[in-house]
């Protein structure tokens, strides 16, 4: 059997989804926003969200996340996504909705916004894209550095005298009693592909439910500023990244409603 | 004998070489071509024929280029 008698539309089982706009993505080669980018058009697609879901795009290397889904989209303030989630989510109670962070706006930032919205029950989405630097502006020191690390504001490491401890920001997220799931997943492995697609996929659910805020982390490399391969990199994160982020859910309990908590 | 048999098409323009497909085949099917598309970059081609249609390389692929078919035998 030759390769033409192979590839014909019927026995096609993988392809690029159609929430994916043909637009080609700015990313570098290999970066992690694109296979996170597409899981998530995966789900909406798979789910039947596609009219009704809102994305809000962030600050960051993400921040044309808009000219490759396929949906509403809506860019926010740097840092302010999960605030305008909130309105959006508020105003169209109807409407699926999700924020795209990366590190710099989600964990620096815009913590106050991340937080409160998180202690509001806000029903919307989060995903929070955690490279441990910042990969727009050229490769700084992010709050989620690891202790250490090399970046272009600390050549000699992380001195974490003097700049403090790698923030984790979703063991913070799951203390808060808004929150519904908080879970940690990866996207370097096909195995590990699958199980981020189940989270997103319970994470969307979530919001149509109303049972919460839910918070995916993924965390993820950036080999450009890490000044590694894709290959490599996606080696170097799972030796020293997942030691600091271990992955897995840390949380799954919906947030109590107003009738079920005592009252005084 | 696999029971399989799969192919690859990979949208050469979207494709920007990066290797992570090449790295996730567990056929070591795919290589990076010796030529280049119009943005520079050596993309992902089959050099081999023992394809069995697994999609890894679908999953890895940052820029959703690869396409996957598969046949049974």
């Amino acid at each position: 059997m030759t390769k033409q008698d192979i590839i014909k539309p019927e026995n096609l089982v993988y392809g690029k989804t159609k929430v994916l706009t043909d637009n080609i993505m700015h990313y570098c080669p290999g970066c992690s926003h694109g296979v996170i980018h597409k899981l998530i058009a995966e789900v909406i697609e798979e789910m039947g969200i596609q009219e009704k879901t809102i994305g809000i795009a962030p600050v960051g290397c993400s921040v044309f996340a808009y000219n490759y889904f396929d949906i509403d989209m809506q860019e926010a303030a740097h840092g302010r996504a999960p605030a305008l989630a909130t309105a959006v989510k508020r105003l169209m109670p109807d409407k699926v909705v999700f924020t795209y962070q990366g590190d710099g706006d989600l964990a620096a930032i815009g913590t106050a916004e991340t937080i409160h919205a998180c202690n509001r029950g806000e029903n919307i989405v989060i995903f929070f894209v955690n490279n441990g630097i910042y990969g727009m502006t050229g490769g700084q020191m992010a709050p989620t550095t690891l202790e250490g690390m090399k970046t272009a504001t600390c050549p000699y490491g992380r001195n974490t005298d003097m700049y403090g401890f790698p923030l984790r920001i979703s063991d913070l997220l799951k203390e808060i009693d808004g929150t519904c799931y908080v879970t940690r997943q990866s996207v370097h492995k096909t195995a590990s592909i699958v199980r981020a697609k189940k989270a997103i996929r319970k994470a969307f659910q979530n919001s149509i439910d109303g049972k919460g805020t839910s918070v995916v982390e993924f965390v993820s490399h950036c080999n450009t500023n890490w000044k590694m391969t894709p290959v490599q990199s996606n080696a170097w994160m799972e030796e020293h990244m997942f030691a600091k982020y271990p992955l897995g859910d840390l949380k799954d309990t919906p947030k109590k409603r107003f009738d079920e908590i005592n009252h005084l | 004998m696999a029971k399989f048999k799969g192919a690859v098409v990979v949208d050469t323009e979207r494709c920007k070489g990066c290797g992570l497909c090449v790295a996730a085949c567990p056929s070591k099917v795919l290589g990076l071509a010796s030529q280049v598309n119009a943005k520079g970059y050596n993309y992902a081609e089959m050099v081999t024929e023992d394809c069995v249609g697994c999609c890894s390389c679908g999953y890895v692929c940052p820029d959703a280029c690869i396409s996957v078919y598969k046949v049974t035998l």
